[in-house]
């Protein structure tokens, strides 16, 4: 139930991860596995470890024992410095709120990524611009975050987490802060965008009606995870 | 809508594996859980018991002296029990009012010592798969179907939370129901 073994094909593999937090265990003995192109919702009640879950297979939190896989990569394994530039080059983030820079404008923000791995200005800001096309959000490339709405701004980090063509996108709790409809809209074009590139997306949310645009879904209690797939 | 008829069978088959009884007691067990609004009819017991021994679900195990209707005390066989987890395993068909008889295989999965938790879990992975289908054809469709499948989607969201809350509830609920 709570151990998944590595699946052939699979991209992303996490087995037996513990973690815990003084007295809490966040996770105890989760397992995860996404294939490429693939879309897994997480669920679970607050504080059941699926945020934990989230961060330990983006590499931004190490477990205290269990093994991640990336690729063939054990990412438990890699250092500081690795993981960050496989954060930078391989993965996209999305999350609630906050994530983007308020100085710069949208353009900017989405070219961000590309200008932290070494793109030159202009080349950043085309691929950028193709991007916010593609979400919709290419007529807001000259404002600032302050100066758009709530679901523009969610598709404008939508556009960033994809910009440098990431394999995994990490998404927590996209459409939180969005109404029905805003949050809709960003699950479709995130997930047509994820699918037409490949690109697997991990997808934390409380929302059922969110969780219906993933391919399969998997429940955390208490630190263990539960595939529903096989709970037929 | 939720069948009544259609699982009473279960409901009393179900009863009967926490231990043999008689067709009053069975009648008087299901009132107290599941019959607030509507206790079962005395005649609809023992139609239903001869259904269920026609069947080899249940079996007499003994008959008490007296003039009352039915003084059988029934018990349930091994084919019984096999039919309860069959039944409680298999996830009701996603639709309005289905709380009714999901609470009531809860109920019934606690008493008999099984994983309500993989009931309920069965369940929600169900309706979520209808949740997917319903989604895709959303995204595919024109705006009235959205709509259409919208309203199905809010109602199917709501049956899934009052799934989650009842997840969360289990551990009061089975303290309750063993009273």
């Amino acid at each position: 139930m709570t151990a998944h073994a590595a699946p052939a094909g699979s991209l992303l593999t996490a087995t037996d991860l513990r973690k815990t937090y003084g007295p809490t265990h966040a996770l105890d003995g989760a397992g995860f596995a996404i294939h490429p192109g693939e879309v897994v919702a997480i669920m679970g009640p607050s504080g059941s470890g699926k945020s934990t879950l989230l961060h330990c297979l983006a590499g931004i939190v190490t477990p205290d024992s269990g093994t991640i896989t990336y690729a063939g990569r054990d990412l438990t394994a890699m250092s500081d410095r690795e993981r960050s530039a496989l954060r930078r080059s391989e993965f996209g983030f999305v999350f609630q709120f906050g994530q983007l820079v308020p100085e710069l404008t949208c353009v900017e923000n989405v070219a961000l990524p590309l200008r932290l791995n070494g793109a030159g200005r202009r080349q950043a800001e085309r691929t950028a611009l193709d991007w916010m096309r593609k979400l919709e959000v290419d007529g807001l490339k000259d404002k600032r975050p302050g100066e758009v709405s709530g679901g523009q701004g969610q598709r404008v980090a939508v556009a960033r987490s994809l910009v440098t063509g990431p394999r995994v996108v990490f998404a927590d709790e996209p459409t939180g802060a969005l109404d029905s409809l805003n949050g809709e809209r960003v699950m479709q074009l995130l997930t047509e965008a994820a699918r037409a590139t490949n690109a697997a997306v991990v997808l934390v949310t409380h929302e059922t009606r969110v969780a219906a645009y993933s391919d399969r879904e998997i429940v955390v209690r208490d630190g263990r995870s539960r595939d529903m797939e096989h709970a037929i | 809508m939720y069948s009544r008829a259609m699982s009473i069978g279960h409901t009393l088959l179900a009863l009967l594996e926490t231990g043999p009884r008689h067709g009053y007691d069975l009648k008087r067990a299901f009132d107290d859980k599941f019959g607030h609004d509507r206790p079962l009819a005395y005649g609809q017991v023992y139609s239903t018991m001869s259904r269920l021994l026609k069947n080899g679900l249940v079996e007499v195990e003994g008959i008490e002296p007296g003039d009352g209707p039915d003084r059988k005390r029934y018990a349930i066989t091994d084919a019984g029990i096999t039919d309860v987890a069959a039944w409680l395993a298999q996830p009701e068909k996603p639709e309005p009012y289905l709380q009714s008889t999901l609470y009531t295989k809860v109920v019934l999965a606690l008493l008999t010592g099984r994983s309500a938790q993989d009931l309920l879990d069965t369940q929600r992975a169900e309706h979520l798969r209808l949740m997917r289908i319903l989604t895709t054809r959303k995204r595919k469709g024109d705006l009235a179907d959205q709509l259409v499948c919208d309203h199905a989607l809010f109602h199917l969201e709501a049956d899934l939370r009052w799934l989650e809350l009842t997840a969360a509830r289990l551990d009061q609920l089975a303290q309750e129901v063993r009273r």
